[in-house]
């Protein structure tokens, strides 16, 4: 097993090099290299990268790297803990109010506070994300409530009730929200453009800053989801036999939930709204690892770190000084990859 | 009918008084009292929608329940989750199977109340799963798929989760409602080991009479959610009593050690 957390370090390292170096101004390999290895505690390494091409590789092209990296682990490890929490293999962090949210939070701010330049975008994606969960949640289990009182809990029929109860409330709040986000933007038709490019998803601009900013966001929606791996094992069984070992199913629940959209969030809010990497990643990690969370949730990160690496590598390069959105690269990728998938799997048990 | 000789010295495994249980507004259980004794076998008996299941989860800790259910003297309502899990080891009628799962990862499962919010598994819980494979003898298992098992090797590892989770108390619904003969006799007698090995006590629901005559060492029967009846096989099992709670037409017979048998007598065309 260790085998497999070495392929995922190496291939995430190398994506990383390698988008180090591609780009207007291709950098020479061993250069690139010594220079980044160079930055590390205690290594003193001499590189033959001219001035001009270290400030293109420390202050354009590394932030982004990184940028694209913790955005990809993130959308990959939320996309892994839903799927795990609503044991469904086909939920992603989007589902659940998050993506809606986001998307209309952008929108008010490109129309109302002036647009992109201004900074409020971010902000503005990363609380209606969190928002869109919020109400989501509040609102499936209160409706999940009103259904249990209502006396169908008998035998497997509890299993699923709040789960699938919490799913439905997130896919009718999404398409509320987004309802709200069409109103306001037939309103402005001349931000459509903007908020277009949003919602395809960009890691255009990206610099140290926006990398500091959900930093700590990252780091602390990451440690929650990462050790709940055995409890989402546990929830494989269903929520009564969960309890029956002494889990509190409905605390690990809200817990992953709200660890997740908050990964979830951090990375919309810098990224824009990127698909397919939350589902595609942790099947192909299914694949190769098991489907313990154990290894699903730390191999999805460093594998979707890498994948969204070499997916903003392509969008800046195949079409270059043109720059494609990020979003259509991996739905490219990742539309094939999941019909792949829905062939290749069995029907999850309800 | 219990003779008039005290109960046996040995202490109570589990001692249910006066349960009543509520599901959706309609009384389920109705003032349930039962005594288990330490490493004995109780089995609840009676037709469908008798309240065995619903017993069962609700001393399982699963339903809210009025009444007091104690387990090797301590008052489960006092314990926390947790430490209840410890106890005991709850296998419902028809268990969520996770198909990708393999065997040993699905039995290792039984170890969670034994371990610390953020532990992970350590060399002890790999040893006691392995161990309980090997009791169920599932060894050449481990690492299939629980999604490809047989209906009785399924069945097994859902017991060998329960033994995973050391428990003093087995709670089983209906362990051998979907298996054949041959199987549902394996499972009872690997059961019946497992008290005498392990010392465990069990309560368990079982849907076929003459089984549960032959391995429980009392039976309780349950009509619409109150005890009609309770004591050993022979006292309960009566064809009249079988036919007034079940609506079943029946002959009771005993077989070579007399226990009771219980055979379906069929209509006859213008009975």
């Amino acid at each position: 097993m260790l085998t497999v957390y070495g392929i995922a370090l190496a291939f995430l390292v190398g994506a990383i090099l390698y988008s180090s170096m591609v780009g207007a101004a291709d950098l020479d390999p061993a250069g690139t290299a010594a220079a980044l290895l160079d930055k590390l505690p205690l290594v003193r390494l001499h590189s033959d990268l001219t001035p001009l091409q270290q400030a293109v590789l420390f202050d354009i092209r590394l932030p982004r790297v990184l940028l694209g990296a913790l955005v990809g682990g993130l959308l990959a490890l939320a996309g892994a803990g839903y799927q795990g929490v609503f044991r469904n293999p086909l939920v992603d962090s989007g589902l659940l109010g998050s993506s809606a949210g986001a998307g209309l939070g952008a929108t008010v701010a490109i129309v109302y506070l002036g647009g992109s330049g201004s900074g409020a975008v971010p902000a503005a994606a990363f609380a209606g994300a969190l928002a869109g969960v919020a109400v989501a949640y509040v609102t499936g289990s209160i409706a999940a409530v009103g259904g249990a009182r209502g006396g169908s809990s008998v035998g497997g029929s509890a299993v699923g009730l709040g789960t699938a109860t919490l799913l439905l409330a997130g896919v009718a709040v999404g398409m509320f929200l987004t309802a709200v986000q069409t109103l306001v933007l037939q309103r402005s038709a001349q931000d459509l453009q903007q908020v277009y490019s949003w919602l395809l998803g960009s890691l255009a601009g990206a610099g140290w800053r926006q990398d500091l900013e959900i930093l700590p966001y990252a780091a602390v929606s990451m440690l929650i989801t990462l050790v709940h791996g055995r409890h989402l094992d546990v929830l494989a069984v269903g929520d009564e036999e969960a309890r029956a070992l002494g889990m509190n199913a409905g605390r690990v629940r809200l817990l992953v939930v709200a660890a997740c959209s908050l990964a979830a969030a951090s990375a919309v809010a810098v990224g824009g709204l990127i698909g397919f990497v939350g589902i595609v990643v942790p099947h192909a990690v299914r694949r190769i690892a098991g489907t313990s969370y154990r290894r699903v949730l730390p191999l999805s990160a460093l594998f979707g770190a890498g994948f969204l690496v070499l997916a903003d590598t392509a969008a800046r390069t195949v079409l270059a000084p043109a720059e494609l959105p990020i979003g259509v690269v991996t739905a490219l990728v990742g539309t094939p990859a999941f019909i792949w998938i829905l062939r290749s799997t069995r029907p999850v048990q309800a | 009918m219990n003779t008039a000789a005290p109960a046996p010295a040995r202490a109570a495994a589990l001692e249910v008084r006066d349960l009543d249980v509520e599901l959706g507004g309609a009384k389920v259980l109705r003032g349930f009292s039962c005594r288990v004794a330490a490493g004995g076998w109780l089995a609840l008996i009676g037709p469908n929608g008798a309240g065995k299941s619903t017993l069962l989860r609700a001393i399982a800790g699963l339903l809210p329940y009025r009444g007091r259910v104690e387990a090797g003297g301590t008052d489960t309502a006092r314990l926390p989750r947790r430490e209840l899990a410890r106890l005991l080891a709850y296998v419902p009628q028809s268990p969520v199977i996770p198909p990708d799962m393999t065997v040993l990862e699905y039995v290792l499962l039984g170890r969670t109340p034994l371990l610390g919010y953020l532990a992970v598994p350590g060399r002890a819980d790999r040893d006691a799963a392995d161990r309980s494979v090997e009791r169920l003898d599932l060894a050449r298992f481990a690492d299939r798929p629980m999604g490809t098992l047989s209906g009785g090797e399924r069945q097994r590892a859902v017991l060998a989760r329960a033994l995973a989770q050391q428990p003093r108390l087995l709670l089983l619904d209906e362990p051998t409602s979907a298996l054949d003969i041959g199987h549902q006799q394996q499972v009872l007698d690997l059961v019946d080991g497992l008290r005498r090995t392990e010392g465990l006590t069990v309560l368990s629901s079982l849907h076929d009479l003459t089984c549960a005559g032959q391995y429980a060492d009392e039976l309780v029967l349950l009509d619409r959610g109150a005890t009609a009846a309770s004591g050993p096989a022979r006292d309960v099992l009566t064809e009249e009593r079988i036919a007034r709670t079940y609506h079943a037409r029946v002959a009771v017979t005993e077989d070579a050690t007399g226990r009771p048998v219980v055979t379906p007598v069929r209509r006859r065309p213008g009975e």
